[in-house]
């Protein structure tokens, strides 16, 4: 379901808006509700920033949802485009959607991303008496019959889900990426049911929708998207080290708004490194079911930009933009 | 088996038995016994009030269920206080007590009416919290059965259902979920993320919240009818002076219950029917076995125990099929279902080994109402007697303050207020035309689930439409729904059902 209640700004947000000049404290923006990932991002960043002594000020966390995070997107872009001390919650979902045009013509441009700290690896799962072994046996069953091997994943069609799985098949050879079937259901967890129920053939999803049911021994893990293997999960082998050179990750990360001075950037760049370093945040990750992904300041900016072009591609070869 | 229950039964305890948890489902309990006993307050538009509120507090999601499952049971107990003294059922599945409980009343024996009823109610309720225990994890292993086409026709199966039986007018029940159906299909296209019937309207985006169309088709609405009435079923008729516990009658009906129980389970679980076919059924039965020796109809004691027990049993049975499948079984699980989703639990095949914590938490505090049901039934039940002497100028504003605080507080937005009115004049309109409302709730909180489920089935199939009848399972539902949407057309005559379901 994705009936998230659109939510105004609330007044309070317009307030702080309205005196933000005079505010000593900076402002994390969750571009949706409490509970979720982007919260999860700015409250736990938010603390380890403060407890570590990386800010003066506790971080002050509003949650502004709205439009799949582009109520806040607008809102950073058109009212607070030069404001130094703030900070908002951004992941894969962000770029995706940036990519696709969803956020109502605003660009990933309009804004600088300033760092990743820790990602879900993507991975491709099979039900446990699949005869698939590994990446190639899965770009193989689709190569000789695209028809036969259906994907399930918890994201909707052009979701980053579907991407994943396009780009692994791409990178294995296989050109003909409108033929794949691919359903998005609610959530991991259905798309691994309807996987082990013979629905579908293949599961794509994060490491963290994944875990109970890899433990339970319902399915088996064909490749992990990462760079290198995943601790905790080191029998899983990566999609690069079979040859298929993809990377897709969940990140979970921060942008800032884009008229900011260079030295501001790097600043906040500097103390997200800081935490990505601190022993709080390697708890936080493995309470979470998240791995190390630090890319912090220009890298990181760079990394974004090449994604969001790869994204749009991607999207406009199977007909989610025009 | 039996093992795994007793010891998730303890972790539900673990859960049910906090002090917090505890005061909560006593709050419920005697909300719940209000909302049931106040005429035209019935279980969905008590707990489709009260859901905002549990927002408003900021309730966990276990804290939360107990809240309103507890509000639930309470007002299946309170309904049968003002059809017992007032000749009104409290809610619909009360109507049968109101057949030998009021003559009961008439004769002086109110208070002996009201002890049964309220016994029956816990023998029915109990057993029934008992079977949810022991059918549920045995349903909870089908996930792996169910596909796209199985989900598709079990939504189909929600609707015909209680499409079928929710009117007395096959055609109007199918108007009212297509209703519904068209209303899911406005916001974001799940498939493709394109906006459909938003008009540009950024507040249509996410579609429309099924809280603020479930208050305003069931409160704001319940409003307009009670300033439409003036509030004139408020007076009581029947004098209660002390109430004993009549032993002997008790005894005497102790089969009754526990056959009506067994009925009314049946009843509930079945996707569709709910609580009035369940008391229904356990009355009709009941008098058949007592044959004209029973003096049904002419205040029996058993005439009294046997729809109570059936309503009470059949509330819990109609939990079954909404927690393991998602279909709700009645209105008021309708509800309780958009409350879980607003929640992000998913209940389905996968919730009983997804949110453990959540199922038999919920389980525990069902026994724990029960007991606290009991007690504040039989010896307490005189306080309940005095609500009914609430002037509806105190009732009437409390029912919209609560229904336009919640909805605000849930999005902190004009717009919805403005469509929860807007709902609240169609659910005055439907009502009036005699079509009923719940189909057009099931539709909004269904209709996305269902159009995936069909989608998905169509990408797999390559749009070959047999697809959908491809397994046993799914050929199973199908039969099923059509005969439950088509059966009622002719039993209607047979039974002569007593009125519209909407419990």
């Amino acid at each position: 379901m994705i009936k998230t209640t659109l939510r105004r700004v609330s007044a309070g947000v317009l307030i702080t808006v309205g005196l933000s000049g005079a505010a000593a404290a900076a402002e994390c923006i969750a571009p949706a509700n409490p509970g979720g990932g982007w919260d999860f991002t700015c409250r736990q960043i938010g603390k380890i920033m403060y407890d570590i002594g990386a800010v003066d000020a506790p971080i002050q966390v509003t949650n502004m949802a709205g439009g799949g995070g582009g109520l806040a997107f607008s809102h950073v872009v058109n009212e607070r485009a030069d404001d130094a001390e703030l900070i908002v919650a951004a992941s894969s979902a962000t770029t995706t959607r940036l990519a696709q045009n969803a956020f109502g013509g605003m660009t990933a441009d309009q804004v600088r991303f300033v760092g990743s700290i820790g990602a879900d690896p993507g991975v491709i799962v099979v039900a446990a008496d699949s005869e698939m072994n590994s990446i190639n046996d899965l770009i193989e069953a689709v190569k000789a019959d695209p028809g036969s091997v259906a994907f399930a994943g918890g994201s909707a069609a052009g979701g980053f889900d579907h991407l994943k799985v396009l780009q692994v098949l791409r990178a294995g050879g296989f050109d003909d990426i409108r033929s794949v079937k691919y359903i998005g259901v609610d959530g991991g967890a259905d798309a691994i049911t309807q996987t082990v129920g013979g629905f579908t053939q293949a599961m794509t999803g994060d490491m963290s929708e994944v875990v109970g049911f890899l433990k339970a021994g319902e399915v088996k893990a064909l490749a992990v998207l990462t760079e290198e293997r995943v601790p905790g999960f080191e029998d899983i082998p990566t999609a690069m080290e079979q040859g298929i050179d993809v990377v897709a990750v969940n990140w979970r990360g921060l942008y800032v708004p884009k008229d900011i001075s260079d030295e501001a950037f790097n600043t906040w760049a500097d103390r997200l490194a800081q935490v990505a370093a601190s022993d709080e945040w390697k708890t936080a990750m493995e309470a979470n079911g998240l791995a190390p992904f630090t890319k912090v300041g220009d890298d990181f900016q760079n990394w974004v930009d090449s994604v969001v072009a790869s994204t749009e591609e991607l999207s406009r070869e199977i007909g989610v933009i025009q | 088996m039996d093992m795994d229950i007793l010891a998730n039964l303890s972790v539900g305890f673990g859960i049910a038995l906090s002090p917090y948890t505890l005061m909560l489902a006593v709050i419920g309990c005697f909300l719940g016994t209000i909302i049931g006993a106040l005429p035209g307050l019935g279980p969905s538009n008590g707990v489709a009030i009260l859901i905002p509120l549990t927002f408003t507090l900021g309730l966990d999601a276990t804290s939360a269920l107990v809240l309103m499952t507890s509000v639930y049971y309470g007002a299946m107990y309170g309904g049968r206080i003002s059809s017992i003294l007032l000749n009104i059922p409290g809610d619909e599945p009360a109507l049968m007590t109101t057949l030998d409980g009021y003559p009961m009343a008439k004769q002086g024996r109110a208070g002996d009416a009201l002890v049964i009823s309220g016994v029956a109610s816990f023998v029915g309720a109990f057993l029934a919290t008992v079977g949810l225990m022991l059918l549920a994890p045995l349903l909870a292993n089908v996930a792996y059965l169910f596909g796209p086409a199985e989900y598709f026709a079990l939504y189909l199966l929600a609707f015909c259902t209680l499409g079928g039986i929710a009117s007395n007018n096959q055609a109007k029940a199918a108007l009212a979920s297509c209703i519904g159906l068209g209303i899911a299909m406005i916001g974001l296209d799940n498939q493709s993320g394109m906006p459909r019937f938003t008009y540009g309207n950024l507040h249509l985006m996410d579609g429309v919240d099924f809280l603020v169309a479930i208050v305003g088709l069931f409160a704001v609405a319940e409003v307009f009818f009670f300033i439409e009435s003036h509030g004139k079923n408020t007076s009581i008729g029947v004098v209660l002076d002390k109430v004993r516990v009549p032993w002997r009658d008790l005894r005497a009906c102790t089969g009754t219950m526990i056959r009506a129980s067994g009925v009314g389970f049946v009843a509930g679980v079945l996707p569709g029917a709910g609580a009035s076919l369940g008391s229904f059924l356990a009355y009709m039965s009941e008098k058949s076995i007592a044959g004209a020796k029973g003096k049904f109809g002419t205040g029996a004691p058993r005439g009294v125990a046997a729809p109570e027990a059936g309503n009470n049993a059949a509330a819990g049975g109609a939990l079954v099929p909404m927690l393991t499948l998602g279909v709700p079984g009645s209105g008021t699980t309708a509800v309780l279902l958009a409350l879980l989703m607003t929640l992000n639990i998913t209940p389905g095949p996968t919730l009983f080994t997804d949110r453990p914590d959540v199922v038999w938490g919920l389980i525990a505090s069902l026994l724990i109402a029960n007991f606290v049901l009991l007690a504040m039934n039989v010896p307490m039940v005189k306080i309940f007697v005095k609500v009914l002497m609430v002037p509806p100028a105190v009732l009437l504003p409390g029912v919209t303050m609560i229904s336009f605080v919640g909805i605000y507080s849930l999005s902190g937005s004009y717009f919805d207020l403005t469509l929860m009115v807007a709902f609240g004049v169609l659910g005055y309109v439907l009502r009036k035309l005699d079509i009923p409302t719940v189909p057009v709730i099931l539709g909004i909180l269904l209709g996305n689930n269902m159009e995936d489920a069909l989608r998905r089935a169509m990408i797999l199939s390559d749009g070959d439409v047999s697809f959908l009848f491809s397994s046993p399972i799914s050929i199973g539902l199908w039969v099923a729904a059509v005969a439950g949407f088509i059966a009622p057309m002719f039993l209607r005559g047979v039974l002569k059902k007593p009125q519209a379901v909407t419990d």
